[in-house]
């Protein structure tokens, strides 16, 4: 904790400022998240404890999604696994960025997400590193939970939460996050293209969650260049 | 919907199976080298699922036509996204379209 202690005192107010957009763009999603769960049908506790422990934006959208759908529980965490093998990349870029304790370790551990990899491994110096993973990792987990419960709490206040266009932040917030691969990867494009046909020519004949499984199909036109 | 087992089950897997793919770097570090090949291919998976989950949410609802108010809003949020609006800018934007589409009775 005392290297924690020590990083939290570097002076950096651009990368301040930047993880403070993010983890108020996650709030604001966090919110989504809370308020279209409860309005689906599922009990407060559910998203609560499910951003505590799963702590993964994107799955724990996608397994909400599929369970209120009417889909199987284990169709529904398969997807948001699926989703989640990125995590292992991640945690192998920033292995070196946790710092050298145990503990540090294994909370960091669960703080590896999207963002904080970015951040992370956007600075020049391992140092810095080290502060960018953790005052991100810290702040959006924060942020992310806070949210989440707000959210959560208001769901049965905002009645059908279609009449505030919710349902088409979840898509558009994918959308944010698949572009930039999208954009500088043709053959990540093709791919992706091919296998969102599929999913979308399978959904009138296969269960919930399935459609998502068979896009991986798309991969099969995909070469590591 | 009763949202009970279903959703501990799914909670209860989910979780555990999250830590265990985040406990990779920390617990491979400096033991094993993951081949590139294999790093690519599962970040270009990654990006398939996103797609796939983006595509089948903006387009469908129970295995039919979502309507053309979350499309559209979906759109926009793609545009905006393009166009490297913020995060925040491109969520409430997508939100902003199809609630306003809706309240002028696009379904």
């Amino acid at each position: 904790m005392r290297s924690l202690h020590r990083t939290l005192q570097i002076h950096d107010p651009v990368l301040l400022r930047d993880i403070s957009l993010v983890c108020a763009a996650g709030g604001v999603v966090g919110v989504s998240f809370g308020a279209i769960s409860v309005a689906g049908g599922l009990p407060v506790w559910v998203p609560v404890v499910m951003s505590l422990v799963v702590y993964a934006g994107a799955a724990q959208f996608s397994a909400v999604g599929i369970l209120l759908a009417g889909g199987g529980p284990l169709a529904a965490a398969a997807t948001g696994l699926l989703l989640n093998t990125r995590n292992a990349a991640f945690s192998l870029a920033v292995a070196d960025v946790l710092g050298p304790g145990r503990l540090a370790r294994f909370v960091g551990a669960h703080l590896v997400t999207d963002e904080t990899a970015a951040f992370a491994l956007a600075q020049r110096d391992p140092e810095r590193r080290r502060v960018a993973f953790w005052v991100s990792g810290l702040g959006l987990f924060t942020v992310w939970n806070v949210c989440v419960l707000a959210g959560a709490l208001a769901g049965t206040a905002l009645g059908d939460t279609a009449t505030y266009g919710l349902d088409a932040a979840f898509p558009a917030v994918l959308a944010a996050l698949a572009l930039p691969a999208l954009r500088d990867r043709p053959p990540v494009r093709r791919a992706a293209l091919l296998g969102a046909a599929v999913a979308l020519a399978a959904t009138a004949v296969t269960p919930t969650g399935v459609p998502v499984l068979l896009a991986l199909a798309g991969l099969a036109v995909w070469r590591a260049s | 919907m009763s949202g009970g087992e279903g959703a501990v089950v799914a909670l209860l897997v989910l979780a555990v199976g999250t830590y265990a793919l985040r406990l990779t770097g920390p617990v491979l570090h400096g033991r094993v080298e993951i081949p590139v090949r294999v790093r690519e291919l599962s970040a270009g998976a990654a990006v398939v699922l996103l797609v796939a989950l983006l595509a089948t949410g903006a387009l469908t609802e129970d295995g039919g036509f979502a309507g053309w108010a979350r499309p559209a809003g979906v759109l926009m949020g793609g545009v905006l996204a393009w166009r490297r609006a913020p995060f925040a800018v491109v969520v409430l934007g997508a939100a902003a379209t199809t609630a306003g589409l809706r309240a002028m009775g696009v379904g």
